[in-house]
């Protein structure tokens, strides 16, 4: 009976993909920058992952939730069309600044002050794609190098050298706040 | 290695993603350059301010609610519901009984899901002043009872003499259906055994399941669904279905 396999299918899917959503929300918020678009894209990421669930063998769900989100995701970037540059890499844009030029002029034994989770956010939310997008999956998603490779399809060098642009880019963007408040 | 490299890999590094060969690499360097050095320093702390951070968001209730309602349901699910409810008014007995039962509810299987609310509402029976609606030992007075409640006569058989005492009636909830409910006693376990009426006339043999200890027999026989459940043993309540089927065949022939 087709009903009842559609259903037991919808139920196996519930319990392998559900408890990942607020991962793939989480994500969605950080790729969107908005809340009600990452409803939507969270929702579609679902629709989308349940139509394709007979052919899911694998890697892990939650890689595997993300990188349909960013499937998702990258038509919405098309969508907004305008300046809204999509998570694949930007030609030239690791090359416009020097990677590590903060690093001189930083004291050598700085210790960064905690801040309220909404500035960090707002700090996160302003790094450049697709340095934000890895940062987010280490950082946030705590997924590992080779599974951040997965959902994005870039090699693990790949992966490790942009989470290292990224987390070169928040620290100049925390250190100079640190410094404007001071 | 170079820093430019090592400015890569300490990342990793910090990220426990280095084998060991790798890793005492990276330290080598580190140790012997001042300006890596400072910066594993300043990302180990900033790794450790983001993680006592929170920065995960949490999906609105309603978001999850249209995920879930996006999907292939099973048949609508009031009766699903109604068990819930009967929980949510129940005392520590039944507080107790339902995480199990929720789960157990939640399996969709249609045999399994009224099985599961046929087990519930015996552990609601149980709860004081639910048990019996009709207090009687008499067949002759439960029986006359549910005429008028039911769309169906559940036949009322004293088994008293057999071991198993009549102790009343009760109307039930079942399927989001009223079901009759005949109340025995054996020793100080209870029995229920819940009818309601079906379309088939065919006999379906006795079957025993246990679902959170409770054991339950069903069989089907003249247009009549019969569950017996009960926290007695298997082979006990066997004895009482066995009975029951014994006395009420007499009961047809005489």
């Amino acid at each position: 009976m087709p009903v009842s396999d559609d259903f037991q299918k919808a139920q196996r899917f519930r319990e392998a993909a559900l408890p990942y959503l607020d991962d793939v929300y989480t994500l969605a918020r950080y790729l969107l920058r908005d809340a009600s678009d990452a409803e939507d894209a969270v929702q579609e990421c679902y629709l989308r992952a349940l139509k394709h669930f007979d052919s899911y063998r694998g890697p892990a769900m939650k890689p595997w939730l993300f990188a349909i989100l960013r499937n998702v995701c990258n038509a919405e970037y098309a969508r907004r069309a305008h300046s809204h540059a999509a998570i694949e890499d930007t030609p030239g844009a690791a090359d416009q600044t020097p990677m590590w030029q903060e690093s001189e002029a930083s004291p050598e034994t700085e210790v960064l002050r905690s801040r309220d989770a909404g500035a960090i956010r707002k700090m996160i939310d302003a790094l450049a794609e697709p340095f934000k997008e890895t940062f987010v999956l280490r950082e946030i998603s705590n997924l590992s190098y080779r599974e951040i490779a997965e959902a994005v399809g870039a090699p693990v060098g790949t992966v490790m050298s942009r989470l290292a642009r990224a987390r070169a880019m928040l620290r100049a963007a925390w250190t100079a706040e640190e410094e404007h408040s001071k | 290695m170079t820093c430019d490299e090592a400015q890569i890999l300490l990342h990793a590094l910090l990220d426990n993603e280095l084998d060991a060969g790798h890793a005492r690499e990276v330290e080598a360097h580190i140790a012997s350059c001042p300006a890596c050095t400072a910066e594993l320093a300043a990302q180990r702390e900033m790794k450790r301010v983001l993680a006592d951070t929170k920065l995960r968001y949490t999906a609105p209730a309603g978001l999850r609610a249209r995920i879930e309602a996006s999907m292939p349901q099973a048949r609508p699910q009031p009766s699903r519901r109604s068990v819930l409810r009967g929980f949510a008014m129940g005392s520590a007995v039944s507080a107790l009984a339902a995480s199990g039962v929720v789960a157990v509810v939640l399996r969709q299987d249609d045999q399994q899901r009224i099985l599961s609310e046929v087990v519930s509402a015996h552990l609601r029976s149980l709860q004081a002043g639910h048990l019996i609606d009709v207090v009687s030992t008499d067949q002759h007075t439960v029986k006359p009872w549910f005429n008028g409640k039911l769309d169906v006569a559940p036949p009322v058989i004293d088994l008293t003499a057999q071991g198993f005492t009549l102790v009343g009636g009760r109307l039930d909830y079942v399927d989001a259906r009223a079901i009759g409910a005949v109340v025995y006693r054996r020793r100080q376990h209870i029995i229920n055994l819940f009818v309601s009426q079906t379309a088939s006339t065919e006999h379906r043999p006795p079957k025993t399941q246990t679902m959170q200890g409770f054991n339950c027999r069903r069989w089907g026989e003249r247009g009549l669904n019969f569950w017996a459940v009960s926290d007695i043993g298997g082979d006990e309540l066997t004895e009482f279905v066995d009975k029951f089927e014994a006395a009420m065949k007499a009961n047809v022939e005489g």
